[in-house]
């Protein structure tokens, strides 16, 4: 007991930081007990005494949300691999040139983030409605790069000024012509930032509700089956598909980021 | 040193330069044009799909508010929506402001310790807890926030416990109060206040902190002199991106709270998709825009900070 | 000489501020050559400039009769080992120093970095993460990624300024031992004054972006072309004196009063307002009390300072002009050193001194190379 005291004073930054990371993951602990339990009623979300593995068993026994699963995943990954491609490149244009125009590009990439969601949404609404273009999945993709964009800029940006300028001109002096100083050194090198702005923008576009809302016209994502099933009682598979989603990505990301660092070891 | 080749490419030179061969000048040229070039795509994007329906809106929020989608609008530049969306939604207006700011502020107070105990306490373990404070991100902000409403129902645990305490009346709830809006805009928008603090802590130099130390700085003097200034950048931009989506936010108050709650992101989203009352859906978007200016540039002014990409 | 690598005229500007200024310079092919000088004179943008990094603003860079200016960095057979070595960390160290092999297409890459690894003395540590490796063994493999590429010149940009003192001399020994059996011109910059002279067969100091004195090491020690140069490669004791005459060979010179005398040969100047000029090591001090022999220059003085170094001891006496003098005396003989207060007279042969323009408006005080006589400051 002496000793725990000892540690905590010692410790108390990591304690706090620890007890808000358990606030960080008191709900997805709810998510997962629900996803074991059976509800009293329909409309009940409260845990009830019975405990069940059918919804792990039959996840997309309810109607309609693999569908959904199907079609957020689908956006999710068209949306990412657009966002990464043309925010990794304007990054570049930003971190390593100067150039007329570079305050107003930095202002440009920083707007969509200071705008709620709502706005965004909304205005994208409306301009879909007065060009007549149809809303559904593109409609959707073309939102979420939008705010995706910004995110993935900032991100590989960070990660190209923490560069030694030094490399590429080491590059450049053993032979590597501009675009082979790229593929072999600037590139490998930024790899890890590209790859978290992707994992950011995957995970915000999977996440994504308020936009989307106003742009998938008659297309249901799984944020959006849940906010339909929300006013008739939400099926419990629902929790079984956020908590193995949560899980997947935890693996992911983990793999991944032990991966890079053993193969980096950059320090 | 990248600053001054740069320039130095760019810069005519004066005095005259010496010949230079053909082939190095059209080199010089393209590599002038490359960052319009890598800018144009996403540049683009932004412009069609983000300044483009910005200006529309502007000109929406102004149209004539007795059309319809059916019938059309006239643009009669009717500045009075504007007073109209004031007059009817300031609550709204002013509740938006003031929970998004008390969450900003207990966001900040969670998860500076957070972001500090990851980037100089964790070790070897920094990785994985990294990793942590995103991976909720990935249950659906939805399927969270609904499990909260679970969390802080009547009969749930939380308020069970309280009502328990003495002194706490036995009608005592959280649910549809604004403490549980604030809780879940808290719980929503960590994340983003811990990203980009951790981001500038882990920049800090530990070695600093032992200088602070060694010049008889005691631990709270050397956080107020030196970890909180240096860190002041990664404060001022998870304030900002934690205060605006918080600001627009209003699945947190049409879960957790009733609509004595709401915020004025509820009442865009109705005008836009149920009153299709798009002039005042538009006049209410600029509103928040201009609260959420007002707030932030006063706010980057108090912390003196420029910098907040 | 075919390959002599040759700057003409260059000048660099960064906005307002010239870094390098109307430089000229020929770096023999095979060379040791060191670009001496502070930081901030201008010695690693010429650095730059020759490597392709910067382009000058004026003036052209050709290597034997190749115009190189305004070249692309990786059209130039010239390589460069940075000062932080620019290791590429996702690498490892082969792929590092195969790196310019494999960019041109080279054959029996793997047999060349093994060759090289032995060369820098690193055998077997292809596998190895730069990370992995010490400051010093970083340096040899920065080096063998340049030299594996046999450029015509290989640029050398302070790249011994992150290592110890120990570290530093063997490495400065075996650069000169690989630069001696690879025969490739060494462009070196470093503001290390004893490494330059180390190391360089030729020695070029730069002082404002522009090259004061260029030269054998010897030379330049021996007979510097300015003040400035005087006390950058080394130190001097400078006192500000008229030339009064000549007689035979020599120079006769009065300073602060007294009479002193110089080779003409050694004289920059042989008339008016000269700098009497001597290093500390050329003087000796007598034992209180006892006269100076004959035929020497000499300086009365009050010892203020004595610093015992070991293989010498350093003294310091102010003149009856109240100017400071530096003095070292190699610790032949046993016994202990003069005392500070001691009064002394400090000699030297006239074929030591020289004599160095002093121009109107320089003033008559040193201070401003005399700041420094123990050579404390780096």
């Amino acid at each position: 007991m002496h000793r725990f005291w000892r540690w905590l004073a010692d410790h108390w930054v990591l304690a706090v930081g620890l007890l808000v990371l358990a606030y960080l993951f008191l709900p997805i602990l709810v998510v997962f007990l629900l996803s074991l339990n059976r509800p009293t009623s329909r409309l009940s979300y409260d845990l009830s005494a019975q405990w069940t593995l059918d919804y792990w068993l039959h996840p997309f026994a309810t109607a309609g949300i693999g569908d959904a699963l199907r079609v957020s995943v689908g956006i999710a990954l068209v949306a990412t691999v657009l966002a990464t491609v043309l925010g990794t490149l304007m990054a570049f244009a930003m971190a390593r040139h100067r150039f007329r125009g570079r305050a107003t590009a930095n202002v440009l990439v920083f707007l969509p983030m200071a705008t709620p969601e709502v706005v965004l949404g909304s205005s994208l609404l409306a301009l879909f409605v007065t060009l007549r273009v149809p809303l559904g999945f593109w409609t959707v993709v073309v939102a979420h790069v939008l705010f995706c964009l910004s995110f993935v800029v900032v991100t590989v940006k960070a990660r190209l000024a923490g560069l030694d300028p030094r490399l590429q001109e080491a590059a450049m002096d053993l032979y590597a012509d501009e675009w082979q100083t790229f593929r072999r050194v600037t590139l490998p090198l930024v790899l890890p930032g590209v790859a978290a702005a992707a994992m950011l923008s995957l995970s915000l576009s999977f996440d994504d509700f308020i936009i989307t809302n106003f742009n998938s016209g008659t297309t249901v994502t799984f944020p959006m089956f849940v906010w339909g099933a929300a006013q008739r009682g939400i099926p419990r598979e629902v929790n079984v598909i956020g908590t193995a989603v949560f899980l997947l990505a935890f693996v992911l990301v983990l793999v991944v980021q032990l991966r890079g660092r053993r193969k980096a070891r950059v320090v | 040193m990248t600053a001054a080749v740069g320039a130095a490419a760019g810069a005519a030179t004066p005095g005259g330069p010496p010949p230079v061969p053909v082939e190095a000048v059209a080199g010089r040229r393209r590599r002038r044009l490359t960052p319009y070039l890598l800018l144009l795509p996403g540049g683009l994007w932004l412009l069609l799909f983000f300044v483009v329906p910005s200006v529309q809106l502007a000109g929406t929020s102004l149209y004539d508010r007795s059309g319809s989608l059916e019938t059309g609008y006239s643009q009669t530049f009717a500045f009075v929506n504007y007073l109209d969306a004031i007059g009817a939604y300031w609550p709204h207006l002013l509740r938006s402001a003031g929970y998004a700011g008390i969450a900003t502020v207990i966001c900040l107070v969670l998860g500076y310790p957070l972001a500090y105990a990851i980037a100089h306490k964790a070790g070897r373990w920094r990785t994985l807890l990294l990793v942590c404070v995103i991976a909720p991100f990935f249950t659906t902000f939805l399927v969270r926030t609904l499990a909260w409403k679970s969390i802080l129902s009547d009969n749930g645990p939380v308020v069970g416990v309280l009502r328990a305490v003495p002194f706490v009346p036995d009608d005592f709830r959280l649910l549809a109060t604004p403490a549980a809006v604030v809780c879940g805009l808290v719980y929503n928008f960590l994340p983003f206040m811990v990203l980009p603090l951790y981001a500038s802590l882990e920049r800090l130099d530990g070695r600093l902190l032992e200088a602070a130390g060694d010049l008889y700085a005691k631990p709270v003097t050397t956080f107020r002199w030196v970890t909180l200034p240096l860190s002041m950048p990664g404060v001022v931009a998870g304030t900002l991106l934690t205060f605006i989506p918080a600001a627009g936010d209003y699945i947190n108050a049409e879960l957790l709270g009733t609509p004595n709650q709401y915020m004025v992101g509820n009442v865009i989203d109705s005008a836009f998709l149920v009153r299709l009352d798009y002039p005042q859906a538009a006049a209410l978007s600029f509103l928040l825009m201009a609260t959420i200016l007002v707030m932030v540039l006063s706010y980057v002014r108090a912390a003196g900070t420029e910098e907040v990409v | 000489m075919a390959e002599d690598l040759v700057l003409t005229g260059v000048t660099k500007r960064f906005g307002t501020m010239t870094a390098v200024d109307e430089l000229s310079l020929t770096v023999p092919q095979g060379s040791f050559f060191a670009l001496l000088g502070a930081s901030g004179c201008g010695k690693t943008t010429t650095l730059r400039m020759v490597a392709g990094l910067e382009e000058p603003s004026v003036g052209t860079i050709r290597l034997g009769d190749q115009d190189i200016t305004a070249l692309r960095p990786y059209r130039r057979p010239v390589n460069t080992v940075f000062q932080s070595y620019a290791l590429f960390p996702h690498l490892d160290i082969g792929e590092n120093i195969a790196f310019g092999l494999r960019r041109r297409g080279r054959r029996d890459v793997a047999a060349k970095v093994a060759e090289m690894l032995e060369l820098v003395q690193l055998p077997g540590y292809e596998k190895r993460r730069p990370a992995q490796l010490s400051g010093g063994q970083q340096q040899r493999v920065a080096l063998a990624r340049a030299l594996v590429n046999e450029p015509r010149v290989l640029l050398l940009d302070e790249p011994l300024g992150a290592l110890d003192l120990k570290l530093r001399r063997q490495m400065q020994i075996e650069l000169k031992r690989i630069q001696t059996e690879v025969g490739t011109t060494f462009l070196h910059v470093t503001h290390d004054q004893e490494e330059a002279m180390w190391m360089a067969d030729t020695v070029a100091v730069m002082n404002e972006g522009r090259i004061e004195q260029q030269g054998a090491p010897t030379d330049i020690y021996e007979f510097p072309v300015n003040p400035f140069v005087s006390n950058f490669l080394g130190q001097s004791n400078l006192f500000a004196a008229e030339v009064a005459g000549r007689s035979g060979a020599d120079l006769e010179l009065t300073a602060h009063g007294a009479r002193f005398a110089a080779p003409a040969a050694r004289a920059r100047s042989t008339e008016g307002r000269v700098w009497l000029g001597v290093r500390p090591e050329k003087v000796r001090l007598t034992a209180p009390g006892e006269p100076a022999p004959a035929g020497h220059n000499q300086v009365r003085g009050v010892l203020t300072d004595t610093c015992y170094a070991g293989v010498s001891t350093e003294y310091l006496l102010r003149t009856p002009w109240d100017q400071e003098m530096s003095v070292f005396s190699a610790n032949q003989s046993a016994g202990e050193p003069l005392a500070p207060g001691t009064e002394v007279v400090a000699y030297w042969y006239p074929a030591h001194s020289f004599v160095l323009d002093r121009p109107a408006g320089s003033g008559d005080e040193v201070a401003q190379y005399a700041a420094d006589p123990l050579g404390v400051a780096p």
